[in-house]
């Protein structure tokens, strides 16, 4: 479904991605693990069409991608939930939402669209329309995630969705974006966490310095020393 | 001093605010969307004015159509401002786009003195001084008022009701974020620097039934508008129309009691103590 090859990017003089390649298949949940500063979140950001692709290419379904801006990528189908969560603060939780399903396509859809996502995260139906920037910090992940889905995608980037979460709160965060894959979402997930994410995803990639290290079966990466390697490098 | 004059001033002030709190909300939105204050604004008033004029005195239309005209007309101003001038300094220092809209403003006060002369111009209305209770009212302000809270509604629920509307407020909170959304920041830009302009028109075609417009009109109303933006808090709506209403109160009572000259400078002097006590704007938020 998504094919990164030999992707180099990077911002002004600064060369955060090296020759990374790398791949999503349709159904699939994917993991990049990594140390701080790897190039994770500028990953992501090509691939959402934030920071621009230097050489390499950039393909969904064949097609490429490479070079269409950021606001031109969603309608394509991949939805980027921002490191950070990026939501809305001054938005109610009901009017985050209406942004996440702006374009027309998913405009239509919105009801039905809604009231899965308020399925999936009944908090948020309960605050609907209190202002995003009070939920706690779980929730307002909740909403980044509900607010990407408004979008209908078909693949769906998380950057870093546990960073500053309480420890309980990441075991119910976790699960909850189990539900997100058990609906059917191919899922790109970047993520420091890395025990619990490998119990998640189907596959994994090792990035380190702008460049991918190791790829593997989630299941068998969780038993070497991988682990270690994608906390503190090689 | 009599009550009933007091009072009078006082109506009087509430109908100057409701004005003035278009103007500052127009400036306020275009702040908080594109970031960038538009120190031409109030010029753009003044051309809504002139529209007005010439089109009932030169072209015989009636004056509510040409009102329409007019901010028909200041709305396109605004989105050629926007794609002249503001969008190539977007990412440029403050101090850049301070001077490239200064700039402008002089340029908008010369063409029209060079194309108008500096006479005043004035419409020549006769509209009624109702009697309310003892205290005369302006049938001009009270329309004037009445237009302007209607559009301050309007402007409102498309704000709050509406797709564009709310994405122009999440612009204002996250433009790349919005981008992930789907929607292109530019477009909005263009939407808001228009809604701006169209607020602009509209306050120049109800400035135009009460005051005679010259090419510095824009030098009498564009500081007080400004001092009522920071008052307000910059980008804050409901800030500026509580500001206009305290700063237009200031003047028209503290008018009637000394001198308009020295309403004037309380209002000021009001402004720099509050700047010093918050200098977020009343309802600013602090950073």
């Amino acid at each position: 479904m998504l094919e990164v090859t030999s992707v180099t990017a990077g911002y002004g003089e600064f060369t955060a991605l090296w020759d990374v390649s790398l791949a999503v298949n349709a159904g699939e949940a994917v993991a990049v693990v990594g140390p701080n500063g790897a190039g994770k979140t500028t990953l992501m950001r090509v691939i959402s069409g934030l920071v621009p692709i230097r050489t390499g290419d950039l393909r969904l379904d064949g097609r490429s991608l490479k070079g269409e801006p950021a606001h031109r990528i969603v309608a394509h189908g991949i939805a980027h939930v921002p490191e950070g969560r990026r939501i809305f603060p001054r938005l109610t939780v009901e009017e985050n939402l209406k942004m996440g399903g702006f374009l027309p396509a998913s405009r239509r859809h919105y009801a039905e669209t809604a009231t899965r996502i308020y399925e999936l995260f009944p908090v948020l139906a309960e605050r609907r329309r209190q202002r995003a920037g009070t939920l706690s910090g779980g929730e307002q992940q909740m909403l980044a995630i509900g607010r990407a889905l408004m979008s209908r995608p078909r693949l769906i980037l998380l950057d870093e969705p546990s960073l500053g979460l309480a420890p309980v709160m990441v075991l119910r965060l976790f699960d909850l974006i189990r539900r997100v894959r058990e609906e059917g979402y191919t899922i790109l997930i970047v993520e420091q966490n890395v025990r619990q994410v490998l119990s998640l995803v189907d596959r994994a990639y090792l990035l380190e310095v702008g460049r991918i290290r190791v790829e593997g079966r989630a299941a068998d990466l969780v038993d070497q020393d991988f682990v270690r390697k994608a906390y503190v490098g090689l | 001093m009599d009550p009933i004059l007091i009072a009078e001033a006082a109506i009087n002030g509430i109908l100057l605010g409701g004005v003035l709190a278009l103007l500052a909300l127009g400036l306020n939105l275009i702040f908080g969307v594109v970031d960038i204050v538009w120190i031409a604004y109030v010029e753009l008033v003044m051309l809504g004015m002139y529209a007005v004029y010439w089109l009932v005195t030169a072209w015989a239309w009636p004056v509510w159509l040409a009102g329409v005209a007019a901010v028909a007309l200041v709305a396109v101003i605004g989105i050629l401002v926007h794609l002249l001038i503001i969008s190539p300094i977007l990412s440029s220092p403050p101090v850049n786009q301070l001077l490239a809209t200064g700039g402008l403003l002089f340029f908008i006060q010369s063409f029209a003195t060079f194309l108008w002369a500096t006479d005043h111009r004035s419409l020549r209305l006769t509209l009624p001084i109702l009697d309310v209770f003892g205290m005369f009212l302006s049938f001009a302000r009270l329309l004037a008022f009445a237009v302007s809270l209607l559009a301050m509604l309007g402007l409102y629920l498309f704000l709050t009701r509406t797709y564009m509307g709310t994405a122009i407020r999440a612009v204002s909170q996250d433009r790349e974020a919005m981008a992930l959304m789907g929607v292109d920041a530019r477009t909005v830009y263009l939407v808001t620097s228009g809604i701006g302009g169209a607020m602009a028109g509209l306050a120049g075609a109800l400035l135009i039934i009460q005051y005679s417009v010259h090419p510095y009109f824009g030098t009498a109303f564009g500081p007080l508008t400004f001092m009522i933006c920071v008052l307000g808090g910059l980008g804050n709506m409901i800030g500026a129309v509580v500001a206009s209403l305290l700063m237009s109160e200031v003047i028209s009572i503290g008018g009637i009691i000394t001198s308009t000259e020295m309403a004037y400078v309380v209002a000021f002097v009001i402004f720099i103590v509050a700047m010093f006590v918050r200098p977020e704007g009343i309802l600013g938020r602090r950073e």
